[in-house]
């Protein structure tokens, strides 16, 4: 991200004159209080939201010059995972993430050898049949992580993915992740939970109004309050 | 083979979005149902209004009377001149001897007087018969008959046939319009009743984004669920036209309080009008659902 700014039209700038690197496999996050700017910064990495200035490139894409009719580009490089888990409440377990494979077309056999075994990696190959109303918070949150890295995404997006789960669900939530991640996923985490942040010995970037406050490298923040 | 594949499972998904959100799709397919009865009832009514239209005014006919001194080879002459106007379908010669058996055999007064009539008294003209193929241009073929030498006299009910032209052509136009006017009030409120549905499935159409669907991804199962919608809206209608129209038309013997309105034959009338009702209903139903979803579409 290289003078990333944001104002939305109410007025309002979310980000200003921000410039970071995320390597490949990187396992960063991204914490500050409400309103610093977090969500904005990451709803702009998958073009839900466009910068008003500056360039942000994500995998070789410039995401800020894509099209409407194109955002589906990105989306498709790049797993996104919201803390309401966002599943089609519809579907089943099986169909909420093959409908991610399905959209490119692949042979039935293919997405079902892959949907079972993204499915085993988080711990719910015995949950396919499961309508999302089924299923407890943590469950639906790794049929959304299963969704979101099904069809091998290089770079995983997580907003809040643990927010609306208890501490021990969360850590596991953490647990899948790490695991992901250390396939060679870049993973990319919004963040409040600080212990989490602290257990996890990570790359820590704090953002405030809009700008990076500090950039912690892994290992260096669980020793250091903000 | 991935096309197929795609368009396969575009399908299933219009199915199964037919099924899951099985309340809504009942409304639609409610809506659409009672807006093509009315459909139908109107199109139904119009098509035979026309088609009586159409049966009085191949009935009008130019009766042109000739000269009772005319000789065989004149009535030859004015045959061959008829038969060269322009407009001119068919022409008929009727002897005077014809018409009068026919007009003693129609009724028994007219027998009375006529019978003892001899060939002299008898003051029955021979006539031609013609009929014109476009009604409207009737006074035209009138005139240049009545000019061929040895016609005394032409009728074919002057100011009563322009009227009643006018008339069909007046209803004719209603008709067009009314089934016009409610075609649009279907479209209108069927493709509003999908547009609800598919807007309780907004954020169903939002995730479908996050994860990488392309808009046609998106359109394509929506667009489909609307034909599915339409069609399973038409079915109801279609039996009503076929099922009714057919009784209606026993029930009358084929026509319409006195035998002078006949109904059109239901083979293959309602079978085009049941295509017809299917048709609007599968148009309709997609551009319900294209309108709607592509609200979705422009984040």
């Amino acid at each position: 991200m290289t003078n990333v700014k944001k104002t939305y039209k109410t007025g309002v700038t979310a980000i200003q004159n921000l410039n970071l690197t995320i390597s490949k496999g990187d396992f960063v996050f991204i914490i500050g209080s409400t309103g610093c700017g977090k969500s904005t910064l990451i709803k702009m990495l998958y073009r839900e939201e466009k910068p008003t200035s500056g360039q942000i490139i994500v995998g070789g894409i410039d995401v800020g010059k894509l099209r409407n009719g194109k955002v589906y580009k990105i989306r498709r490089k790049i797993g996104v995972v919201f803390q309401d888990y966002k599943l089609l409440p519809k579907s089943t377990v099986y169909e909420n993430v093959a409908f991610a494979l399905e959209i490119f077309g692949l042979p039935k056999d293919e997405i079902h050898a892959k949907v079972l075994k993204v499915l085993e990696l988080v711990g719910l190959k015995n949950k396919i049949k499961n309508y999302p109303s089924q299923l407890s918070g943590g469950e639906q949150q790794r049929v959304a992580i299963a969704r979101a890295i099904v069809n091998g995404p290089k770079l995983l997006i997580c907003d809040e993915p643990t927010g609306n789960l208890d501490p021990t669900t969360g850590m596991e939530i953490m647990e899948v992740l790490e695991e992901i991640n250390k396939l060679g996923t870049t993973i990319i985490m919004v963040t409040h939970d600080i212990n989490i942040v602290k257990k996890m010995n990570k790359r820590v970037i704090v953002l405030d109004s809009g700008r990076v406050l500090k950039d912690y490298a892994k290992g260096t923040y669980s020793n250091e309050n903000i | 083979m991935k096309t197929f594949r795609i368009i396969g499972r575009n399908f299933r998904d219009a199915f199964k979005g037919v099924f899951r959100n099985f309340s809504l799709s009942f409304a639609s397919i409610s809506c659409i149902t009672i807006t093509l009865i009315v459909v139908a009832v109107s199109m139904v009514l119009s098509n035979n209004v026309d088609n009586f239209t159409q049966l009085v005014e191949r009935d009008v006919t130019i009766v042109a009377f000739i000269d009772n001194e005319a000789t065989n080879e004149q009535i030859d002459e004015i045959k061959d001149e008829i038969s060269t106007i322009n407009n001119v379908d068919t022409y008929e010669f009727r002897s005077k001897q014809n018409i009068t058996k026919d007009m003693r055999e129609s009724s028994e007064v007219f027998d009375s007087i006529m019978k003892n009539w001899t060939d002299e008294e008898n003051p029955i003209q021979n006539t031609f018969q013609i009929k014109v193929k476009d009604i409207e241009k009737i006074k035209n073929v009138a005139n240049q008959v009545e000019k061929i030498d040895g016609i005394t006299l032409v009728k074919y009910g002057e100011g009563m046939v322009e009227q009643l032209i006018s008339t069909f052509d007046f209803i004719h136009k209603i008709c067009i319009g009314a089934v016009v006017a409610l075609i649009l009030v279907t479209a209108f409120l069927i493709s509003n009743t999908i547009k609800i549905t598919i807007n309780s499935r907004q954020r169903e159409i939002g995730i479908m984004r996050l994860i990488g669907a392309s808009n046609l991804n998106i359109r394509i199962p929506f667009i489909i669920e609307g034909l599915l919608l339409g069609a399973l809206g038409s079915v109801i209608p279609i039996l009503t036209t076929i099922y009714g129209y057919n009784a209606l038309y026993r029930n009358f013997d084929g026509h319409l309080f006195s035998p002078f309105i006949k109904l059109i034959e239901p083979v293959p009338f309602v079978y085009t009008t049941s295509l017809i009702l299917l048709a609007i209903g599968i148009a309709v139903g997609m551009f319900g659902s294209w309108r709607a979803v592509r609200k979705y579409l422009k984040i």
